[in-house]
């Protein structure tokens, strides 16, 4: 790692820390406004003054707001995010179950994404698909307006209900076939996008003086195309990806709750329908952090895959 | 004005987009006014009819007309966008001004707080408020009318640093015009027609947002008919009635496919720059091959 790559690294984490105190505070807002006393929804049915009080006071409730926030704050950091109020359990604990099954999810979504992606984008750049980059505008516009979960619904009408070749929901302990559908749809909305940009990525490249130098130094159209010109038209492909990888998350909570896929956003839903704020909150914040780790993580690739990110004061 | 008009009535699907929401918006004012032969009422004797001439989109369980409860529906997700955007337009306008005007401390918070709105996958956030106010309209489309605010401040912010530095704002400071005055009167015409892209934009993925919204049960409650809520029931039918999942569904992606094609149309329309690069972008078949291309910016 350089020196310059490695000062615009640290510019960049230490950018990070004033927003993750922000995400916290604003789940600490959110779920601080959160009407009626949270402890009666803890204490159920049979509850006497004592016992609430009692329990008011074990989870801090009974402190001034800026000592509940600070104390949130120091739990937080502790990776301590509260206990749930139905199943008792820690969320921490939770998420860490979780959380795997969404990434698996998200992940399949970003390879498909790329791989069917730069295929047909790939395939667009000549002459004779002209026709298919003529409709990449088109399937990319309708890629960002199909809302997911009826995308979702769809696909499981087609592939499960009336042709019974896909499994329509559940994990089935992480097999292709359940994965399968749920991956497809969330990869949609990106898949025309990366498709679209592939294509002029290669297109531009073609007019750049270092395809012409390759040309000229008599490589192989095919070692021109594909490291060349492919890393060329990969920088716009890792931005898309990686900004979209936001949405994955939030159509996470979408995907999964129609493929009944056990991820975290199944969890969130789950848990709004019992009100179980705990978990919603200590989600919510997890998938925010993840968020913009990613984030950073995509504007660090930039500097390793186009140096001259590097150099200047990053994007703007 | 009338240069604009006509750039983006040659924009094909732009006039397509246009067209499409004249005909949502139009079926939905027929709606408030008509309901023949009771089809927004519950019906039983005609419960679950597939699409046919009398009802397009079939019927519900109840014997509703879908075709019908689907534009009763665009009522309440056409209303709570605009409302929502518009809340957010002043939200962004105020604030981005106020940040790109001023400067200094203001400028580093506000800026802050954006970066802070961003670091939230947005339909996270939105789960996350309407999950703890009580849903309904009202709290519907203040937060996704907060939560879009930043996107829009940051452009205003933008536009206002740049038209700060200009002589004639320069000049307007030096005869004495107030901020207010300069910002108002000098500044935000300048950034109108980003605003006003943006603003459409915003409206295809807010319309996408409610719905994602009352299709988790966040959204206003029954019995008001909203698209998100009408796909959801309907999933429980989706071996016997497919149609109850796929015309809202249908009609809610064209709805923000269109809101999308304006939108780009106006950007377009807008800015006569971008024209080029759309044409570098889609301009046919020039082929990997094709060396002699000019070189864009």
């Amino acid at each position: 790692m350089t020196y310059a790559m490695f000062k615009y690294t640290l510019k960049r984490i230490l950018i990070l820390i004033p927003v993750l105190w922000g995400v916290v505070t604003i789940t600490f807002i959110i779920m601080y406004v959160v009407p009626g006393d949270p402890v009666l929804v803890l204490a159920g049915e049979r509850y006497d003054e004592k016992t609430l009080v009692e329990m008011r006071r074990d989870l801090g409730l009974d402190k001034p707001l800026h000592m509940q926030y600070l104390d949130y704050l120091g739990r937080v950091v502790r990776l301590d995010l509260g206990r749930s109020f139905v199943t008792r359990r820690p969320v921490a604990a939770s998420i860490a179950e979780r959380f795997p099954k969404t990434l698996v999810l998200a992940a399949s979504a970003m390879v498909l994404a790329v791989v069917i992606g730069v295929s047909i984008g790939g395939l667009a750049v000549y002459n004779r698909f002209a026709w298919l980059g003529n409709s990449l505008m088109t399937l990319s516009l309708i890629g960002v307006s199909i809302p997911v979960f009826w995308l979702g619904l769809l696909l499981i009408n087609i592939f499960s209900v009336r042709l019974s070749l896909l499994p329509p929901s559940g994990y089935g302990g992480g097999s292709l076939a359940h994965l399968l559908l749920p991956a497809l749809t969330l990869s949609f909305a990106s898949m025309a996008t990366v498709a679209r940009v592939t294509r002029s990525g290669f297109i531009d490249a073609a007019g750049e003086d270092f395809i012409r130098t390759a040309r000229a130094k008599g490589m192989g159209e095919i070692v021109i195309i594909g490291k060349h010109a492919f890393r060329n038209a990969l920088i716009p492909v890792i931005t898309i990806v990686g900004t979209d990888f936001g949405s994955y998350l939030s159509g996470s909570v979408l995907t999964e709750s129609i493929f009944g896929w056990p991820g975290l956003g199944r969890l969130i839903v789950q848990s709004i329908m019992k009100r179980d704020f705990p978990v919603i909150q200590g989600a919510v914040l997890f998938m925010a952090v993840v968020f913009v780790v990613v984030n950073l993580l995509v504007d660090l690739c930039y500097g390793i895959i186009d140096p001259r990110v590097r150099v200047g004061s990053g994007r703007k | 004005m009338a240069g604009i008009l006509k750039r983006f009535v040659r924009l094909r699907t732009a006039s397509a987009g246009l067209a499409v929401l004249t005909a949502v918006l139009c079926l939905t004012i027929l709606t408030l006014f008509l309901s023949p032969n009771g089809r927004g009422e519950v019906n039983l004797e005609r419960s679950l009819r597939p699409p046919s001439l009398g009802h397009p989109f079939g019927t519900d369980p109840f014997g509703r007309d879908v075709f019908y409860r689907v534009f009763q529906g665009a009522r309440l997700s056409l209303g709570v966008s605009f409302l929502a955007r518009s809340i957010s337009l002043l939200l962004g306008l105020v604030l981005g001004a106020a940040a790109g005007y001023f400067g200094g401390r203001l400028d580093s918070l506000l800026m802050r707080l954006a970066d802070v709105t961003f670091a939230f996958p947005a339909l996270l956030l939105l789960i996350a408020i309407m999950a703890v106010v009580s849903p309904g309209f009202v709290s519907l489309f203040v937060a996704l009318g907060v939560v879009g605010w930043a996107s829009v401040a940051r452009l205003v912010r933008a536009q206002v640093l740049a038209a700060r530095e200009r002589e004639y704002v320069q000049a307007a400071k030096a005869s004495g015009a107030g901020s207010t005055g300069v910002i108002l009167r000098h500044i935000l015409p300048q950034c109108l027609s980003p605003v006003l892209v943006i603003y459409t934009l915003g409206l295809g993925m807010t319309v996408m947002a409610e719905a994602s919204l009352s299709f988790l049960g966040l959204g206003v409650q029954p019995p008001d008919p909203s698209w998100g809520r009408m796909i959801s029931d309907g999933i429980g039918f989706m071996r016997t009635a497919p149609w109850l999942t796929f015309f809202p569904g249908l009609v809610l992606t064209l709805t923000v496919c269109a809101f999308n094609m304006v939108g780009d149309g106006l950007r377009e329309a807008l800015d006569p720059l971008s024209d080029r690069s759309r044409s570098r972008v889609t301009g046919g078949g020039d082929g990997f091959v094709g060396r002699d291309r000019v070189q864009g910016g």
